[in-house]
């Protein structure tokens, strides 16, 4: 396996407090309007497809499909970044890990992987092959 | 209430510098300003309008402003990234029409090149924003997320890194008439195809250049305008909007332009096909692609065929685009290139192309462009000018 870049830790705040405290469980929560029913991406305290105060977090399979990806090739480690639309709806930005760089394509099933990240940050959502 | 005819650009001025290792990007904005004051016919103290963006030291307008001892009654800090002063045109001419000033001044300048920023690198975009902590960790570059919308495209509607090719080769002909173009040499498909992938689809060839440099434009009243001795560049209309992730409904096959593009075309009463000349924003291939798709020039999904063949290229192409050569082969000063699209609108429309490339009766152009990242959350500005 080639070595893989360093991920820098992301800076939490209040209102995404427990996405990353759940991560360090391994559990993968994504944020859904009881309202109007729809989860979305990123997590947010107000709904974005109708801006309802009534979300909540909610476990989610960690299973996708790629809808685009591109794979740096202009730096010291290679590396895919990606969207994913998860199985329950909504398109996250991240990265496909463990896989084949020659080969990684639209369409692909994959599902979610954590990553350690700088200093002692929370684990990082990423995605390899299914 | 509408901007139709009630501004007009009265100068326009590129810094020619491409690197500038000696000079600060404060001295870059007011070398800048004064260019266009010059061109205009006019001097600081004509001005009553200041507008800059995010690529402007300290803070807001204020800074700039001060540096060049301005007095002012109108200013606008307007930040939506590369497509800022387009944006700025309109805004200075709803501003005009207001009343609120009569001479607006527009300056953009950075360093880039001398700093070592290029699109390769992942920066943050706002340490505070909302989305920087679940994105910034994906080491996403600004050539990932114009990538990516490639990718989709692709996908989606089956073009060919051939036909994004195409767009760099018609840029890059223009490019050898323009002695201040970072690259002059002609270039073909096969050695765009050929180029080192930077990001998988696109190749080294299919991203502009990084350049150091500036631009200032210098917008007026029609009285103003019609007292100078400058040809008269009216301002027709405008648009302006923004895309991001809709919630996590993320479509990378489409802009902003759908919503500013209709809006201009509208306000200026004018249609697609009544565009002689285009300024497009061509941060990558992919970009010129897309925009021409959503401002209506051929149907979506269908810009590979439309670009291909040289059909951008002056003389030859029913939509000559970029005819400085562009972001791509040209100037992409402060990693933002709205402003020198808008610069070399006004040279077409004032008959001062180079003459290897100046549409013949040209009378009306568009510009076009696009800010932040097209794969992830993006501005658009769209403004259409006519030869009075």
């Amino acid at each position: 396996m080639a070595k893989e870049r360093a991920i820098p830790a992301p800076l939490t705040n209040p209102e995404t407090e427990p996405f990353w405290a759940a991560a360090r469980e391994g559990k993968f929560l994504i944020r859904a309007c009881t309202e109007c029913g729809k989860a979305h991406w990123y997590p947010r305290a107000i709904c974005p497809h109708c801006m309802s105060e009534k979300t909540e977090w909610r476990e989610a399979s960690g299973r996708g499909t790629i809808y685009s990806v591109s794979v740096m090739k202009r730096a010291p480690e290679v590396y895919a970044v990606a969207y994913v639309t998860l199985e329950e709806g909504p398109t996250m930005m991240t990265n496909i890990v463990e896989c084949d760089f020659d080969r990684v394509a639209i369409g692909d099933r994959v599902v979610v992987t954590w990553r350690p990240t700088q200093g002692d940050g929370p684990p990082y959502p990423q995605f390899r092959p299914a | 209430m509408t901007i139709k005819g009630k501004a007009y650009i009265a100068g326009a001025y590129e810094h020619p510098t491409r690197l500038a290792k000696d000079k600060s990007v404060a001295q870059l904005h007011a070398e800048s300003a004064l260019g266009a004051l010059r061109d205009a016919g006019l001097t600081k103290d004509d001005v009553d309008g200041y507008f800059c963006a995010g690529d402007a030291p300290g803070l807001g307008p204020l800074a700039m402003a001060d540096y060049m001892n301005l007095t002012l009654r109108h200013l606008d800090s307007t930040d939506v990234g590369g497509c800022s002063y387009i944006a700025h045109v309109a805004h200075a001419a709803e501003a005009i029409a207001m009343g609120k000033c009569r001479v607006a001044l527009i300056t953009l300048a950075g360093r880039p090149r001398s700093e070592g920023h290029s699109g390769a690198v992942p920066r943050v975009r706002g340490a505070d924003a909302p989305d920087t902590q679940w994105e910034f960790p994906t080491g996403i570059a600004t050539v990932n997320a114009y990538a990516m919308c490639a990718a989709r495209h692709m996908h989606q509607y089956g073009t060919t890194s051939e036909q994004l090719a195409w767009i760099k080769v018609a840029a890059s002909h223009h490019a050898q008439h323009n002695p201040h173009a970072m690259l002059r040499d002609v270039v073909t498909v096969e050695q765009v195809v050929d180029s080192p992938l930077i990001a998988t689809p696109l190749h080294r060839l299919d991203c502009c250049v990084v350049s150091d440099g500036g631009g200032a434009l210098v917008v007026v009243s029609p009285e103003i305008a019609r007292s100078l001795k400058r040809p008269l560049v009216k301002v027709l209309g405008a648009g302006e909007s923004m895309k991001g992730q809709m919630g996590g409904e993320v479509d990378l096959t489409y802009s902003a332009a759908v919503r500013s593009g209709p809006a201009a075309f509208a306000e200026a009463g004018v249609k697609p096909t009544d565009i002689k000349y285009a300024s497009i924003y061509d941060s990558f291939t992919i970009t010129v692609l897309m925009q021409i798709e959503d401002l209506g020039f051929c149907e979506k999904g269908q810009g590979g065929k439309f670009v291909a063949d040289g059909n951008l290229i002056s003389g030859t192409g029913k939509l000559p685009f970029n005819t400085d050569g562009g972001g791509l082969c040209n100037n992409h000063p402060a990693n933002r290139g709205g402003i020198t699209k808008v610069i070399e609108a006004v040279r077409q429309l004032r008959g001062e192309a180079h003459p290897a490339v100046q549409v013949r009766s040209c009378d009306i152009a568009l510009v076009h462009g696009t800010g932040g990242l097209l794969g992830s959350r993006h501005g658009a500005a769209t403004l259409i000018m006519e030869r009075e």
